[in-house]
């Protein structure tokens, strides 16, 4: 087991077009740190090059302190899984599972057949060692792959989206497995994926990426409530934060449906922008009719023209259109585009306690809490509120 | 509406059977018939017998095209496999310049009518001491062997994913351990595949085999027949005859049964998601 260190690593392709740019990263020792964005961040690319799959055009490599650029992928000691799990169709399970081992040369017969079966056990896998993996369901496949990376003594895991082959049941349920099998083997472990709830559920600690730079490494906990741009809050979270333009007059801030005062200490952040975008986390708005009228120290209350509902059972979707300025709204518009969703219409999203009444088409009175919203710059993105946000331990 | 359908699946397949087999089985009728027999107008033998298989044997033309046809073909199509198995190989996984050329002219050349060559290579051979020999043989079998190959094989290997060679070298493999343990077994099917198309090309050859032959040292058997004799001039050869093509069909029934399963290849199932 090895803590890997990632210095100033660019990867840069033949056409000069940057995958990954000037990422530094250090991973504790028996750490899982995830690399999460949306497709074409270079997640996947960095993670191929501390693999040794991929060259590093500049910087450094160091696994377990050693400096690793130029070592080839076995001489790395990684164990790897892959999206599409790569197991070697024409060996049986066991085989598949032995590889790693056979290829050491150093283990006898019978030391192999006591650990394939010990990995087997540890993933149920024991019913199925003596059949090929085109007998085996997608999650029993995903099983083999991770079987062939715990059967040796490897200073790393490394992830490569391997749950986003599962269908979505399945995936919850391997994401649980792989979260205890880490945490029971304490090995270091770098996952890629683009789901930000394996992001979220999984990692000691996230690193976001957007076109080939890191935005910010940080425990779960602190991407959701102290996000240090625009791309963060956005990609963090689900349903979305909603991003509304925000007008300041010194303490004033209007939005499209209210206008409130912030704390002086708040307003202070804002210098002199006249323009900023206002992000508010969907769960962060309250049905008026359902929250006590004492608890509404902090909370801003408007009434607004609710477009759809969804009733999910645990909760409730409303959906609220609002206009906005041409310059808000393209500036929006790209960052869907780089979140890799689509912007239809600039829309407020609700979740409300499933208790509450309010249809489609209705005139609601909501509230939310004024002190859990962030305030962005428009043009650099940077959230300027962060350092106030209350971290809610 | 669907039963009919399946009956006329199971008619044209008869139909099929019957036009591709019937001459097959003719040729095998013939060949036991013993000598006038041949002319009793019947499509069986009155009397099976094996004398043409006797004769056929003890004709030093037919044993020694036998060994010929064996050797040559056997030769070029190891030679051609293993050549294209490497070029294939660097086809599908590098990029370099003039890939496509490669495979383009790799293409033209196989596509060329063999009879235009025919005529330059009686020549060339004569003057360079090729002509009548194995090797003058299995170079031309080799042009059109090697490209053919080539296609088949670059094909196959595309095929293969990536990640399996990836995955080897993560797993502790060196890049020649990732070839030969996972690559070669995953490619194995297109390699049979390749080599036995090749075979049949350099063993069915009649026009490079007639024209650039004059003995026995290297008369492959498909030029031989032409030059086989009855005992007598007035009898026919035709049993003599149909007993040599069976003997030279048998080995290609035989190498399709064998490889059917490895060139019907289902190996990469399961390999990647699907």
């Amino acid at each position: 087991m090895a803590s890997i260190s990632v210095k100033n690593v660019v990867k840069q392709y033949a056409d000069g077009f940057p995958a990954v740019n000037d990422i530094s990263l250090d991973i504790g020792d028996g750490e899982l740190m995830i690399l999460v964005g949306p497709s074409g961040c270079g997640k996947s690319t960095l993670l191929r090059m501390i693999a040794g799959l991929e060259d590093i055009t500049s910087g450094d490599l160091f696994i377990g302190g050693e400096r690793a650029n130029d070592k080839a992928p076995r001489d790395r000691n990684l164990a790897m899984v892959f999206q599409n799990y790569a197991l070697y169709p024409h060996l049986s399970v066991y085989e598949n599972i032995a590889f790693p081992l056979r290829l050491n040369g150093n283990f006898s017969d019978d030391e192999i057949r006591r650990k394939v079966e010990e990995a087997a056990d540890t993933l149920e896998l024991r019913d199925h060692l003596e059949r090929k993996p085109s007998q085996l369901s997608g999650g029993q496949r995903q099983r083999v792959a991770m079987g062939r990376a715990i059967v040796r003594q490897a200073e790393a895991f490394l992830f490569d989206e391997p749950l986003s082959n599962l269908d979505a049941k399945l995936r919850g349920q391997m994401r649980t497995e792989i979260s205890r099998l880490q945490r029971r083997l304490g090995i270091t472990t770098v996952y890629v994926t683009h789901d930000q709830t394996e992001a979220m559920t999984l990692g000691d600690r996230v690193a976001v990426l957007r076109k080939g730079v890191l935005q910010q490494v940080a425990s779960p906990r602190e991407l959701y409530q102290r996000p240090v741009n625009l791309f963060v809050a956005g990609f963090i979270g689900s349903p979305p934060m909603n991003f509304v333009p925000a007008e300041i007059e010194g303490r004033k801030v209007s939005l499209p449906f209210v206008s409130f005062e912030v704390p002086q200490e708040v307003a202070d952040q804002f210098g002199d922008r006249q323009l900023l975008i206002a992000g508010i986390r969907p769960e962060h708005f309250e049905d008026a009719a359902l929250v006590d009228a004492n608890d509404l120290s902090h909370s801003v209350s408007f009434s607004a023209h609710v477009d759809v509902t969804e009733w999910l059972g645990n909760e409730l979707f409303a959906y609220i259109p609002f206009e906005t300025s041409r310059e808000i709204h393209d500036r929006l518009k790209t960052l869907a585009r780089e979140l890799d969703s689509e912007s239809l219409r600039t829309q407020l999203v609700v979740a409300l306690d499933a208790g509450s009444r309010i249809g489609p088409g209705e005139d609601a009175k909501l509230t939310f809490d004024a002190s859990k919203m962030h305030f962005f710059d428009p043009v650099s993105g940077d959230n300027l509120t962060r350092e106030l946000a209350a971290v809610a331990s | 509406m669907k039963q009919r359908h399946g009956a006329w699946t199971v008619l044209g397949a008869i139909l099929i059977m019957v036009w591709a087999i019937s001459p097959v089985i003719w040729i095998f009728s013939l060949s036991f018939k013993a000598g006038d027999d041949i002319n009793n107008n019947r499509f069986w033998p009155t009397q099976f017998s094996l004398e043409n298989y006797d004769t056929v044997f003890s004709t030093a033309l037919f044993t020694s095209s036998l060994r010929n046809s064996i050797g040559i073909a056997l030769i070029s199509t190891l030679l051609s496999v293993a050549i294209a198995t490497v070029a294939a190989y660097a086809i599908a996984r590098l990029d370099f310049p003039g890939k496509r050329t490669v495979l383009s002219i790799a293409l033209a050349i196989a596509m060329f009518p063999a009879v235009s060559l025919v005529g330059p290579l009686f020549n060339t051979w004569r003057t360079v001491g090729l002509y009548d020999t194995w090797l003058g043989l299995i170079i031309p079998y080799m042009s059109f062997t090697l490209p053919l190959s080539l296609w088949t094989l670059s094909a196959f290997f595309k095929e293969i994913p990536w990640e399996m060679e990836e995955a080897a070298q993560m797993d502790g493999a060196t890049p020649w351990q990732a070839f030969r343990k996972v690559i070669v077994p995953l490619a194995a099917p297109g390699v049979f595949t390749a080599a036995i198309l090749a075979f049949f090309f350099a063993w069915n050859d009649f026009v490079f085999a007639i024209s650039l032959t004059s003995t026995n040292a290297a008369r492959p058997v498909p030029a031989a027949l032409a030059f086989f004799t009855g005992e007598s001039q007035f009898q026919q050869p035709a049993g003599a005859i149909s007993a040599a093509a069976v003997v030279v069909t048998i080995p290609v029934i035989i190498l399709v049964l064998l490889f059917q399963k490895r060139i019907v290849a289902g190996l990469t199932n399961g390999a990647v998601k699907g």
